[in-house]
């Protein structure tokens, strides 16, 4: 018997260790990514790094500024968002409160689809139709701007704002509804006085998420925004090309010599990259907590 | 002015399906435009035939067996690590610390951009590990990058067996472990192999990471063992239609190549949709 708890035992023991895989994976990706990071830091100084507002790694002295990146990538993101909440909300409002149930069903798996194409498939799209038109409708001297970014990080994500606010309406319970309803209230007015305050740090947490989607996305932003680093305007700088911080680290990984200042500017980069999308996701996780508990209540 | 309340929910219902007409739309454009283009390229050539004079002709083939190595290797890695993990989080684990922080680094591993993946790889397994740019360095970053999903996915096809047939097996004097092992995997399996299935087309689909860790402009070879250079299909779409001199000239085998892909993307997610009808179906009995 006790061989047998043992072997239990010894099972349970190995099971602990392989799931600690993703701690320890973790780990080393602060690690790699701060330390190469922090060697940029010997000849140039935290403070220029953050708040400098040239990025040219190849001038001699070399600049390495964050602002134009960062910059960059918020006026991306930014315009995604403002393109994919109200459109990804209203879907998930069809889809969970007016779509009938066969419809619903054929849905489903189509925002699935939208989910799995390739980011570079999307950007090929954005290169070859969207920014083409965008230059002929807006009369732009080129079509690769932070607009044609925002609308195809907006796009891709859209399936995350749409599925995790969906399961916030559907998770509001339906005696709020049907008191609402009894009431004489339309099922419009249940729908924004009712539902919509219900299922609201629910939706919140699929914004978020959905801002950390696009502030991350790499392949698509590189392909049709152009990648000039300048500090773009607000708004005038949509229609202006940028460069994001991720375009940055995946354009210029390849040409810079293993070791060089270049080569751990591109993980400072990163490692900013690391901890926005790491803030993103606590304040997510932090608000459906909150309405997690608000359903227990 | 107010409009009355039996008017102003046609018109928000009419907004709502605006919306969700338009979503449908996009996706609509997007997919018959890359079909219909890439349809005509296609052939038994495109996909068996190295690219010729200097990527303008000739084929993909090298690139298909490139995505195809990443996605047999980063699979063979992330597969075994994310069930058996998911198995302790589900049915030995009890919630403390050692929980707590597993799940907390499965969140944020999943919510770190593929490109801060690519940097990571580049400086432990390229770098640091000295396997060099190479098919090895890339499927241990994207295992890495799939790993929450498995874990996730498996988790929740572990949660969806029913309590009763944990008792009823320990009841009967079985081991926790051979509980675990004949009860309840074979009852979890068709969930597990849905997350499986779709973290396959995620794989086949990611270029940043394995741009920063050994993908190839272009490789007149297959490649010949695992601390090899690859090409594989994304990032070859992605050389085509971006780099080089003769981008219109070679649109026709951009379109191919994104519908190559498209297609294998497609078909693990088919895959996957029948594999859960056939479940849902097994379970309704």
């Amino acid at each position: 018997m006790s061989r047998r708890n043992n072997k239990e035992k010894a099972i349970e023991v190995a099971l602990l260790m392989t799931s600690g895989v993703t701690i320890v994976a973790l780990f080393l990706l602060c690690i790699f990514l701060f330390r190469e990071g922090a060697l940029l830091f010997g000849d140039h100084s935290l403070v220029s790094f953050i708040t400098g507002t040239s990025w040219y790694p190849s001038s001699s002295p070399a600049k390495f500024g964050l602002l134009p990146l960062l910059a960059g990538s918020l006026i991306v993101t930014a315009g995604a968002i403002i393109l994919s909440v109200p459109l990804g909300i209203a879907a998930a409002i069809y889809m969970a409160e007016l779509a009938d149930p066969r419809i619903a069903q054929i849905l489903k798996p189509f925002v699935e689809i939208l989910a799995g194409i390739p980011s570079v498939v999307y950007g090929f799209f954005g290169l070859i139709v969207v920014v083409p038109l965008l230059q002929d409708l807006l009369s732009l001297p080129t079509g690769q701007t932070a607009l044609a970014g925002s609308i195809m990080l907006g796009m891709m994500a859209l399936p995350t704002i749409i599925s995790v606010a969906e399961d916030a309406i559907n998770s509001v319970p339906l005696s709020l509804k049907e008191g609402s309803l009894a009431l004489g209230s339309t099922h419009w007015q249940t729908i924004y006085r009712v539902i919509l305050p219900a299922a609201l740090s629910g939706i919140s947490a699929a914004v978020m998420l959905g801002i950390g989607r696009a502030i991350g996305e790499t392949m698509t932003v590189m392909m049709v925004t152009g990648n000039t680093a300048i500090i773009p305007g607000i708004p005038e700088g949509l229609f202006d090309p940028v460069r994001t911080m991720t375009a940055t680290i995946a354009l210029e990984m390849g040409e810079v010599p293993q070791g060089s200042e270049h080569f751990h500017a591109l993980f400072a980069v990163g490692a900013v990259l690391f901890i926005t999308t790491f803030i993103i996701n606590l304040i997510a996780d932090s608000v459906k907590k909150k309405y997690r508990l608000q359903e227990e209540a | 002015m107010f409009l009355r309340p039996d008017k102003a929910e046609k018109l928000a219902f009419a907004t709502l399906k605006i919306c969700m007409a338009s979503v449908i739309i996009f996706v609509s454009v997007l997919l018959i435009h890359i079909i219909v283009n890439g349809y005509s390229v296609l052939s038994i050539e495109f996909i068996t035939q190295m690219p010729m004079k200097r990527m303008t002709e000739g084929g993909i083939y090298p690139a298909i067996v490139g995505t195809v190595s990443l996605i047999g290797l980063s699979m063979a890695l992330a597969v075994p690590l994310g069930i058996l993990s998911a198995i302790y989080l589900n049915e030995y684990s009890s919630p403390g610390r050692a929980s707590w922080a597993i799940e907390m680094a499965i969140n944020n591993l999943a919510g770190t951009p593929s490109v801060v993946f690519g940097l990571f790889g580049l400086a432990l397994f390229v770098k640091y590990f000295g396997f060099g740019p190479s098919i090895l360095s890339a499927s241990l970053t994207l295992a890495l990058l799939i790993l929450p999903v498995i874990i996730r996915a498996s988790k929740e096809a572990l949660m969806t067996v029913p309590q009763e047939y944990r008792e009823a097996s320990l009841a009967l004097g079985i081991t926790k472990w051979q509980t675990t092992r004949k009860v309840i995997l074979p009852a979890a399996i068709p969930g597990i192999m849905t997350g499986i299935v779709l973290s396959i087309g995620r794989v086949a689909g990611e270029t940043a990471p394995i741009l920063l860790t050994g993908a190839a402009y272009f490789l007149p070879r297959i490649p010949d063992s695992v601390f090899s250079q690859f090409m594989a299909l994304p990032y070859h779409l992605f050389v085509l239609a971006t780099s080089g001199t003769s981008i219109s000239q070679t649109r026709p085998l951009q379109y191919g190549t994104a519908l190559v892909l498209l297609f294998i993307v497609f078909m693990m997610n088919g895959i996957a949709v029948v594999i859960r009808n056939h479940y849902r179906k097994k379970l309704s009995r």
